[in-house]
């Protein structure tokens, strides 16, 4: 077993009686990773995440931890964590007691309990908070203690539902901060399931997006926002004008649009974010349907002979009025090269 | 102008409505006279020590209790597990489950009492006291699922699966983090239930026989050949024991959340 198949889902199916949620997967995942399970609502990572857990049972397939097949072992004999979204702290234990719970279980008392629950509390900050009530705790601490009870059980993964959506903007930044000086220094392979690209981006080691129960791309960070491999992954990090491509053509509302520059001959769809759509001058015209002032920059939508254009350009350039006509070009050795498409 | 001068006199009225028989029965158990009577002939606590010592009395608290008490704690036993099932796993009809549990406080009592005693308890021929114990259990457990039921829905479902991925059995998770969550509801559910199946009449009324009988049937027949005040002073006496196990409930659990 190399460090690199540390988890590994073969041929996972995961089923709602008839339904599959996720039909034969498969996932590698190294030790000491930090990787994010990403896509929209019902793409099945959080039912991936639950049968990792062993709260649901794969219909066919394996789970391998480490070298052992893991996908009969029950939740409880299971060495994965998990740090539920809404934190499932015990309402009626203090922080010190819910911490402790799971090395009570494990037999561990007296002065090595006591070692590792302080131990677990400092970890994450709360060590004067030891004796308040989870309802006497912000959102934020709540998290913390959720991430300490899973954290103190030495887990050889350890997962998180949507760790950062119940908390403000402000608190989300610091707990971003906080989960990855976690892993990095306890070493744990952590993988947490987002909806949100921008915290996957900037978490994650490595980012596998889901969609409709398939991985759609599996990549970095900087793959995944530079290169996109599907018109959905371009879409989901903000490639908004998506097209696809024949020869070099690319298919527009009005029909097939020939553009000009180098295409790889793979390449089946083109996109550019709104950043890269040149306004003012080049050989499309549109009307400005819509702006917005987003602070540095300001957002057009264009209606085009090509479909709806969404371009932004620095604010500090003259703003165009509504119904106003404007050209723009889509420039073809800025635009992401789409491997796939169709899945849109 | 006018509300502010009715509101509180409509107000006293109903505190007079609600209160006064209390105050009546009190007052009259209080009495030297020989028999109940209102306002009280002089005032002296005979009656009081009489209702010690009427032996009658002493045996049918004895089963009012034991009925109040395991009839709640058998209703409890059953509820518990029904109110789990029924808040968290997809029942199939468990609305109609929930309506059919929730009838013997919808049939008036006395057709209960009836039914039990023409189709239960004479062709099968159970004893008194087994009949009486069956007839407070099916009686108490609408209330003991209910009052548990909401304790449950108030209650996050995943801290049962954060329990299990912790290391405990799916039992184990119920009895170490489910169970000390809803105490408080269970124990409202027990006083609420004890209360009901002390107070019970008609059912009781139709399920005594000779020798068994709950206290308030005994009460009834008591009056029926004695009009003296010492029924006026155990219904006091039975007051003040609900005001106080009402008032310990709300002082250590705040009560009246779950009812």
């Amino acid at each position: 077993m190399s460090d690199s198949r540390f988890l590994c889902l073969e041929k996972l199916t995961l089923s709602y009686g008839k339904n599959v949620a996720v039909p034969e997967m498969d996932l590698d995942i190294g030790k000491g990773e930090l990787v994010a399970l990403l896509g929209p609502s019902g793409c099945g990572k959080t039912t991936t995440m639950r049968a990792i857990a062993g709260l649901m049972e794969p219909s066919s397939g394996s789970i391998i931890l480490d070298g052992a097949n893991i996908t009969r072992v029950p939740a409880n004999k299971r060495p994965v964590g998990l740090v539920f979204q809404s934190y499932a702290l015990f309402p009626h234990l203090n922080v010190y007691e819910n911490v402790a719970f799971g090395l009570k279980l494990m037999g561990i008392k007296g002065k090595q309990l006591d070692e590792r629950v302080v131990d677990g509390l400092k970890t994450v900050g709360l060590s004067q908070y030891a004796t308040r009530k989870p309802a006497e705790l912000s959102g934020g601490q709540q998290q913390r203690v959720s991430l300490a009870r899973s954290m103190v059980m030495e887990p050889k993964v350890l997962l998180l539902d949507e760790p950062l959506s119940n908390l403000d903007a402000r608190l989300r930044l610091e707990m971003r901060t906080e989960l990855q000086r976690v892993q990095k220094e306890s070493g744990v392979t952590m993988i947490f399931v987002t909806h949100d690209q921008v915290e996957a981006l900037a978490m994650a080691d490595r980012i596998i997006v889901m969609l409709d129960g398939h991985i759609e791309q599996i990549g970095t960070p900087e793959q995944i926002y530079n290169n996109p491999a599907s018109d959905f992954v371009a879409d989901f990090v903000g490639f908004e004008n998506v097209f696809e491509r024949d020869g070099n053509k690319i298919k527009t509302l009005s029909g097939d649009v020939t553009v000009s520059g180098d295409i790889a001959p793979t390449t089946k769809g083109l996109a550019w974010r709104p950043t890269m759509v040149t306004l003012g001058e080049g050989p499309y015209e549109g009307t400005v349907r819509g702006t917005s002032f987003a602070g540095g920059t300001r957002e057009y939508l264009l209606d085009t002979p090509l479909g709806q254009i969404k371009a932004e350009c620095d604010a500090s350039l003259p703003a165009h009025d509504f119904g106003a006509a404007l050209k723009f070009d889509l420039p073809v050795h800025k635009a992401a090269q789409l491997a796939r498409t169709g899945s849109l | 102008m006018r509300n502010k001068l009715y509101a509180p006199i409509i107000l006293l009225l109903v505190l007079a409505f609600l209160i006064g028989p209390f105050i009546i029965i009190i007052a009259a158990s209080l009495s030297a006279g020989e028999t109940l009577s209102f306002p009280p002939q002089g005032l002296s606590l005979r009656w009081v020590i009489k209702v010690f010592e009427v032996e009658s009395f002493r045996a049918s608290f004895g089963i009012s209790m034991f009925l109040a008490i395991g009839g709640t704690l058998a209703a409890l036993i059953l509820g518990i597990p029904a109110s789990y099932a029924l808040s968290r796993y997809k029942v199939p009809g468990a609305e109609t489950i929930r309506t059919i549990v929730s009838s013997p406080i919808i049939v008036p009592g006395i057709i209960v009492g009836l039914a039990l005693l023409r189709y239960f308890v004479v062709p099968f021929n159970f004893g008194i006291l087994l009949a009486l114990f069956l007839a407070h259990t099916a009686l108490i457990l609408p209330y003991a699922v209910r009052v548990v039921s909401a304790s449950l829905n108030n209650l996050r479902s995943d801290i049962e699966e954060a329990a299990v991925l912790l290391g405990c059995s799916r039992t184990g998770a119920f009895f170490r983090v489910v169970m000390p969550n809803i105490r408080g509801g269970i124990l409202a559910a027990f006083i609420l239930g004890f209360v009901t199946s002390f107070n019970q009449v008609p059912v009781s009324l139709f399920l005594s026989g000779p020798g068994v009988r709950t206290l308030p049937i005994d009460m009834l027949s008591y009056m029926e050949i004695t009009y003296d005040p010492s029924v006026a002073a155990l219904s006091a006496l039975l007051a003040f024991m609900s005001l106080g196990i009402v008032f310990l409930a709300e002082r250590f659990l705040g009560f009246s959340r779950y009812v």
